[in-house]
């Protein structure tokens, strides 16, 4: 009788944990996700001998349509990336060409950094690929955590396991690492200099890291975000990389 | 014409360094020739003995959602062939990873092949004996490449047949030599079986190489390439080089020529008496034509005689040591043996003798055809006509 009680809260006590993950996911989503965001950024992509730093200004529609053109240094500026759905393009003014990637051509880095394209292209709300649980909570730096670790529940994703660090009082990531079947960590990513902008916390700061290269990593710094201001349509059509 | 013969000699000889220039540049010119071919027919038959041994076997059988120049097609161009079909015949799996020897990324093809299989040269049997978790074989050129050595462990980063991300740590058992690039640079070999065990696959390919006793056939769903087809590149290649080299040669021919063509010219304005003087004894103008001819044509042939004479240990010697290749050459895509031994065939020496003499006999009668309008008596008192 009392291994079948045991047994009973132990039940109790995992569901309402499992269902608290996935609430707190939610909260996350809701306060990160918007409709349409404009951001300009910076990205320094640290490499074994020195340092460079790109600009670029990026459309974002959900999570299925996305453009971004880049600005500055001089030899990436008007370099643009069109992404629509599954779909992604590459329009270099160099060569004045659109290239479609596909296949192992996503497995490249974006611009050189820790990011490759297929990391961008994954655009299925978490909570319908992955089951949440929370398996501990941290303290760090006087902030309160909880450590949410994702296991797939589908076949055909990149990440067999993900953890993710949450602030426990403003519902936003700090921290994600992102692991391969054998258990081996692959990626990381850091996030920091969480500002209030629109009534959302959000952070402005990222560092991507490879975990398998060596090296700072990629760092990606938002200068200017605009929530839900409205995108023209013609911005998501494989037309505007060529203007 | 024997007369004609024993006249020419005569002359030629009597000539002295004059001929004897003329002789020797064209002798040269006869060796470069033969060399250069001999070099390029050389390398044509290493690598494709070599391309046989390591690569194409006695041809393929492509999965038709594969198709070799388009990396796209590796993800799902695989397949099972029917048993039938499979006779005589290995399999390999194409997937694509990432090793990272000392924290820097190499994009790899990773390639499963039989452990127990004999078609191809692959040192399987060091894949069988080893006791570490996942043996891979690597050549020589992704060893440099890497500076991995027999006894490193890399880590490696593949996906499964879903396209989830998967490493660990895989182990150098091997580095094999081959002169066959295309089969080494940016490419490991592992047990098939293993290879299926860590993706999720299970008996499918992506090609099939054709061991003894195959004939290559076409199979539904499947595309057969045969030796020939295979080796296309490679002979186009080849084929260039035989081009670009003759550029060389004909120059070269050219320059000989020309210099039998005015020392003919020169001697038909200095031997008008002599011309004359056949002429006078009874010789018709065309056997005095064929006279000059056969003495410009004889060039060739005391060319010919010396090349034997300097060529034959020469060349013996060349095919017997070879020629050894800079080692940056190896790491040009290129199949270049270490050592490339030329290959002097009946053929080429026939022919290359056939064009050299042929030339210079033309060149020869062009400028004696003048004989044919000489006036003889003019040409006895010397005048210039």
């Amino acid at each position: 009788m009392k291994n079948i009680l045991f047994l009973l809260f132990s039940l109790l006590v995992t569901s309402v944990f499992a269902q608290d993950a996935t609430d707190i996911m939610q909260k996350v989503d809701a306060n990160m996700a918007s409709e349409a965001r404009i951001v300009e950024s910076k990205m320094t992509i640290h490499g074994r001998r020195n340092s460079r730093t790109v600009e670029s200004r990026s459309y974002t529609e959900g999570n299925k349509n996305s453009m971004t053109e880049y600005l500055a240094p001089d030899r990436d500026k008007g370099t643009k990336m069109l992404k629509i759905e599954d779909r992604l393009w590459i329009y270099s003014p160099d060569t004045d060409r659109t290239v479609q990637l596909s296949g192992h051509m996503l497995r490249q880095s974006v611009m050189g950094s820790d990011l490759s394209y297929e990391d961008m292209m994954e655009d299925r709300e978490l909570l319908d690929i992955y089951d949440a649980e929370i398996v501990g909570e941290e303290e760090i730096d006087g902030r309160n955590y909880w450590v949410i670790q994702l296991d797939a529940k589908v076949e055909d994703v990149n990440y067999v396991k993900r953890k993710t660090w949450i602030d426990q009082e403003r519902y936003i990531p700090i921290k994600e690492e992102m692991y391969a079947k054998s258990g081996q960590l692959l990626k990381s990513t850091t996030l920091s200099n969480v500002k209030k902008i629109d009534g959302r916390w959000f952070p402005t700061k990222t560092i991507y890291k490879d975990e398998l290269k060596n090296g700072s990593g990629t760092e990606f710094k938002i200068v200017n975000i605009k929530f839900n201001e409205k995108i023209p349509d013609y911005i998501f059509t494989k037309a505007v990389l060529k203007k | 014409m024997k007369l004609a013969f024993q006249l020419a000699y005569k002359n030629l000889i009597g000539a002295g360094l004059k001929t004897w220039l003329n002789v020797a540049i064209l002798a040269f010119t006869f060796l470069l020739i033969i060399f250069y071919n001999g070099f390029i027919d050389g390398w044509n038959r290493q690598a494709l003995v070599e391309a046989e041994k390591w690569e194409y076997g006695e041809g393929q059988l492509l999965n038709e959602n594969y198709d070799p120049r388009d990396p796209f097609t590796i993800k799902d161009g695989y397949g099972k062939l029917p048993s039938e079909e499979a006779q005589h015949m290995t399999p390999i799996l194409l997937r694509q990873g990432s090793i990272y020897p000392d924290g820097r990324m190499f994009p790899i093809m990773i390639k499963g092949i039989e452990i127990n299989q004999d078609v191809l040269a692959f040192p399987a049997d060091k894949l069988v004996n080893s006791d570490e978790s996942i043996p891979i074989l690597i050549g020589k050129r992704l060893a440099k490449s890497t500076n991995l050595e027999v006894g490193d462990q890399v880590l490696m980063r593949w996906r499964d047949k879903n396209g989830t991300f998967d490493a660990a740590n895989v182990t150098v058992v091997e580095v094999f030599k081959s002169d066959v690039a295309s089969i080494d640079a940016g490419q490991i070999y592992m047990s098939l079986d293993k290879l299926y065990e860590i993706t999720g696959l299970q008996d499918v390919a992506t090609m099939y190489i054709g061991g003894e006793g195959y004939v290559s056939h076409d199979v539904e769903g499947w595309v057969a390439k045969d030796k020939e087809e295979l080796s296309s590149g490679l002979t186009a290649i080849i084929n260039t080089k035989k081009a670009s080299g003759s550029i060389l040669y004909i120059l070269l021919l050219a320059i000989a020529l020309l210099a039998i063509f005015d020392t003919q010219v020169l001697s038909i304005f200095r031997r008008q008496k002599e011309i004359g003087t056949y002429i006078s004894l009874g010789m018709t103008r065309i056997q005095v034509v064929k006279l000059f001819t056969v003495e410009g044509g004889m060039y060739s042939l005391l060319a010919a005689i010396v090349a034997i004479i300097v060529g034959v240990p020469l060349f013996w010697y060349v095919s017997k040591v070879g020629i050894s290749m800079p080692s940056a050459s190896q790491s040009t895509g290129v199949t270049i043996a270490d050592v490339i031994h030329p290959y002097f065939s009946l053929s080429l020496i026939v022919t290359t003798l056939i064009l050299v003499i042929a030339s210079a006999t033309i060149v020869s009668y062009m400028p004696s055809r003048k004989i044919a309008k000489m006036d003889p008596v003019n040409a006895l008192k010397g005048k210039i006509q």
